[in-house]
């Protein structure tokens, strides 16, 4: 299933990434910061929205990144370069992850900053919609949200044009051995 | 028609950019599309939608309730109507309790619908576009020109100029640039907007939920980031199950734009936390305006099951032409002529359903399996029966209908067209008015002796077993009687004595396609009389449309009308009935009949007839019948589009249907095969005339298939 999904994730210009452990894929993300200058100034902070994955690895690396905020405000959203968020599910066929995105940081972190991280743990694995939906639970997550590679759009010539008014890259991080539940 | 109508035609004609574009989508997505449903079976696909959409259309009252109930146990509030006005108001409320000043919109056709923004404008209230396309179109003041790519009519130099006036610095037309530019536009609007207002692509009865589909992300933002929402939905976006997501969402984006889906699908179940803390302020309004009197009526149903995804435009040979202006409503192309005649009132489909040509490409890939050339005809069926056949009309039906008076005429207008015809079998240039119907294409001359006089002087060999009634169709019947005679040549190779009854007429399509079910219907029963009086194994015609009014459409004629004195002969008529093709394959197949061996024909290409292709599925035998006699099978590009016939379309939008007529020719000219076969007199009508005005090149030979294999038979 993991192929699959790379395959259709890449094919809608997502960047896909598989770590074994929580540590690994730390040591990923803090690089990722660090090369695309996140920094301490508007338009160059990192938003991460508050998640199972932050609970288990060791937070002393990320704090030396400086303008990480793990308190998300909208002003902060919207003055960030980068935004990191757990999904909760990645569906197979379309290369699509799902977030129960009830609460509105998860929201922020992954609309408003030009680059979104999507940090998801490989057992969120489902071959593909219909499988998902069997499990979803719109009746205690208000706010189901699907998002399948950058923002978008071809309404000026029909051309293909990244990056609207949400992300212009969707970078992907598979963990093997994820603790918790989003 | 009307003047000004015609006039939006010319201009959307003229317009280079438009065509262009709309020409270049076209043939892109057709590409796409079907490699977007690689592996899925679309025809199993589309009858769960149809089965899914269709069961809501029935249940319209009890979903709402239990959205309703469903969606305010979650703590939304849910406002139904029937009124668009009350829907204004509404809105307005809401924005002036709340204190609104400024309100973002993410694309929503039914609030296009209703003019909102104007309305809301109008109250002194700030009301943003944020979808790229629809931003666009505000800018330019216009209206939609399709329903899932509202700017696709202008250019990026146009939208450059849109962009520089907004924000008033010199733009390039550099797309990724423009693109930036609205994404730092619109930015702060989002931010500072107390209101957001969407659609809704789905509404979950059992959920209380409503489905978002977008690309761009605006409606995530639109949702998340003002603290009151408000839903638009019209009623018919309706469905019973969570599960009925899944189908709807595999189609969607597959049609619309040949995604597999899009960046963002939102499902929002009831409000959820504000940036502040605060709960949002939820609203979902059902609106009616007319859905459920559609859901109601018997034929118009089926329209309900529309997913909006825009495809009928996509693949339409018109559509493509002039876009979606010239519709002159919020809803534009097929399915919008349908929803127009309904939101709106059937009057203003007058003029726009007179566009449809009738080709049925947009019924083969609607993924909620409307029947929409159909409905258009039901439109023309009642817009006559409320209004009535327009006097020239009448007297055309009258000559048509008497087939001696008919060629009579004919033959009287082509002796007179004579100094045009030039001793040629076409008719080059007409007189006056009538100079149009030879604009591009020549008419053919009418044949000397009709074939109903040529069959009598035939012999036929005695003592064949079989029987079959021909059915010739006006055009084998006067114009090419030589088509007539190839078929009885093969017929009796194969055993089969033909006969003719004198008594056949037209088949009525003309009428019916012009919504004069009435004269469609007494052709029926004059044919069904001629044509069961003898005792025959077959019906077979050369003429696909009249094929498919035996087959098909003399018993949906008499349906329409609820005439049932006709209706067990009229199946009785059906059930015999065959088109010349797949009776000729069928008669080889049973090695009743063969072709002369080892010919080596050269290149042959084939133009498939809409009815022969879409309505009868036919679109192998002739192909396989022909390779058989030793031609060499050259397919050309869009083979099954539409020549822009389309029976009496070609004499009331020849503006339209010539330069589809040109993209067919050309398109058979690129497969340099000297011969360009067919099975519809009325595409050889078409093809061979506007083959004969072409400049430059070797001239192409235009064929029935019923010639090419007279000629190839084994002796």
């Amino acid at each position: 299933m993991f192929e699959q999904f790379k395959t259709r994730a890449e094919g809608v210009s997502a960047e896909v990434h598989r770590f074994t452990t929580e540590a690994e894929a730390l040591a990923f993300l803090v690089g990722f910061l660090r090369t695309e200058g996140v920094a301490d100034a508007p338009g160059q902070y990192a938003v991460f929205a508050d998640c199972p994955f932050l609970q288990g690895i060791d937070r002393q690396q990320l704090k030396e990144v400086g303008g990480l905020w793990l308190e998300v405000t909208r002003e902060r959203a919207a003055g960030a370069k980068v935004g990191i968020s757990q999904m909760d599910w990645a569906l197979a066929d379309t290369g699509t992850l799902v977030q129960d995105a009830s609460a509105v940081d998860k929201r922020l972190v992954s609309s408003l900053p030009i680059i979104h991280v999507a940090l998801i743990a490989t057992s969120g694995l489902r071959p593909d919609m219909p499988t998902w939906l069997s499990e979803a639970r719109p009746d205690t997550a208000g706010y189901l949200a699907m998002i399948t590679g950058p923002s978008r759009t071809a309404d000026i010539e029909r051309v293909l044009t990244i990056g609207v008014h949400g992300p212009e890259r969707l970078v992907i991080v598979f963990v093997d051995q994820m603790g918790g539940t989003n | 028609m009307e003047q000004d109508f015609k006039q939006s035609i010319d201009r959307a004609l003229n317009n280079a950019n438009l065509t262009g574009a709309l020409g270049k989508f076209s043939e892109a997505y057709k590409i796409n599309r079907a490699k977007a449903y690689e592996g899925i079976d679309f025809e199993e696909l589309r009858s769960t939608i149809a089965t899914v959409k269709g069961y809501a259309a029935s249940h319209l009252e009890e979903l709402t309730r239990q959205f309703k109930e469903k969606a305010e146990a979650k703590g939304a509030k849910v406002f139904c109507t029937k009124d668009p006005a009350q829907v204004r108001e509404y809105i307005l409320k809401v924005a002036r309790d709340a204190g609104v000043k400024s309100i973002v919109k993410s694309k929503s056709m039914a609030t296009e619908e209703i003019h909102l923004n104007a309305y809301l404008e109008k109250a002194g209230i700030e009301v943003g576009e944020t979808d790229l396309g629809e931003w666009i179109i505000q800018l330019a003041g216009q209206t939609p020109s399709h329903m899932v790519m509202p700017a696709i009519h202008m250019t990026k130099e146009e939208v450059s100029d849109l962009f520089s006036k907004e924000i008033d610095e010199r733009l390039s037309s550099d797309i990724p640039r423009l693109v930036k530019v609205a994404r730092n536009e619109l930015r702060p609007k989002f931010l500072k907007a107390d209101m957001g207002i969407s659609g809704g692509n789905i509404a979950c009865a059992e959920t209380g939920s409503i489905v978002l589909v977008t690309n761009e992300g605006n409606a995530r933002l639109v949702t998340s980031l003002p603290k009151i929402h408000i839903a638009l939905v019209g009623i018919e976006k309706l469905v019973a199950h969570f599960s009925d997501i899944a189908p709807i969402l595999k189609a969607l984006p597959r049609s619309a734009t040949a995604q597999l889906l899009t960046s963002y699908v939102s499902i929002i179940t009831g409000p959820t936390p504000n940036t502040d803390g605060s709960m949002k302020d939820l609203h979902i309004i059902l609106m009616d305006n007319r859905r459920s009197e559609m859901a109601a009526d018997p034929i118009f149903k089926e329209a309900m099951q529309c997913i909006r995804c825009a495809s009928c435009l996509n693949v339409c040979p018109i559509f493509r032409l002039v876009g979606g202006h010239v519709f002159g409503k919020v809803y534009t192309g097929g399915i919008g002529t349908i929803l127009t005649a309904w939101y709106d009132e059937l009057k203003s489909s007058e003029d726009i359903q007179g566009l449809c040509i009738q080709c049925g490409a947009c019924k083969d890939v609607c993924p909620a399996k409307i029947d929409i050339p159909a409905l258009i005809m039901e439109i023309r069926r009642r817009l006559v029966q409320k209004q009535g056949v327009p006097m020239l009309q009448k007297s055309i039906y009258a000559v048509v209908n008497n087939r001696r008076l008919f060629h009579g005429m004919l033959r009287a207008a082509s002796i007179a067209g004579k100094p045009f015809s030039k001793g040629t079998k076409f008719i080059r240039h007409l007189p006056m008015f009538l100079a149009d119907l030879t604009d591009g294409r020549s008419l053919p001359a009418i044949a000397v002796k009709p074939f109903r006089d040529v069959f009598k002087t035939i012999d036929q060999p005695k003592n064949l077993k079989e029987k079959a009634v021909f059915y010739g169709g006006c055009l084998i019947d006067f114009a090419y009687p030589e088509m007539g005679e190839a078929l009885v040549k093969i017929l009796n190779k194969a055993g089969i004595e033909v006969l003719f009854p004198e008594g056949q007429t037209c088949c009525g399509a003309p009428a019916r396609y012009n919504g004069a079910y009435e004269v469609a219907a007494q052709n029926a029963e004059d044919n069904i009389q001629a044509l069961l009086a003898e005792k025959a194994d077959y019906v077979v015609s050369a003429c696909p449309t009249c094929t498919v009014a035996l087959d098909h459409e003399f018993i949906a004629t008499f349906e329409s009308l609820d005439r049932k004195k006709y209706l067990p002969q009229a199946r009785e008529l059906a059930a015999k009935t065959i088109d010349f093709s797949t009776l000729v394959k069928k008669l080889v197949d049973e090695g009743r009949l063969s072709f002369k061996e080892g010919q080596h024909l050269g290149k042959i290409t084939y133009h498939d007839s809409c009815h022969l292709k879409r309505t009868l599925h036919a679109d192998q035998p002739p192909r396989q019948l022909l390779q058989k006699a030793g031609y060499e099978l050259s397919e050309m590009f869009e083979c099954d589009i539409c020549c822009g016939m389309g029976g009496s379309y070609s004499l009331k939008l020849p503006e339209i249907s010539a330069p589809i007529l040109q993209r067919k020719l050309k398109n058979i000219k690129d497969t340099g095969a000297p011969i360009v076969a067919m099975d519809c007199p009325g595409c050889v009508m078409q093809i061979r005339g506007g083959m004969d005005q072409l400049a430059g090149g070797a001239p192409v030979r235009v064929q029935h298939t019923v010639e090419l294999l007279a000629a190839q038979l084994k002796s």
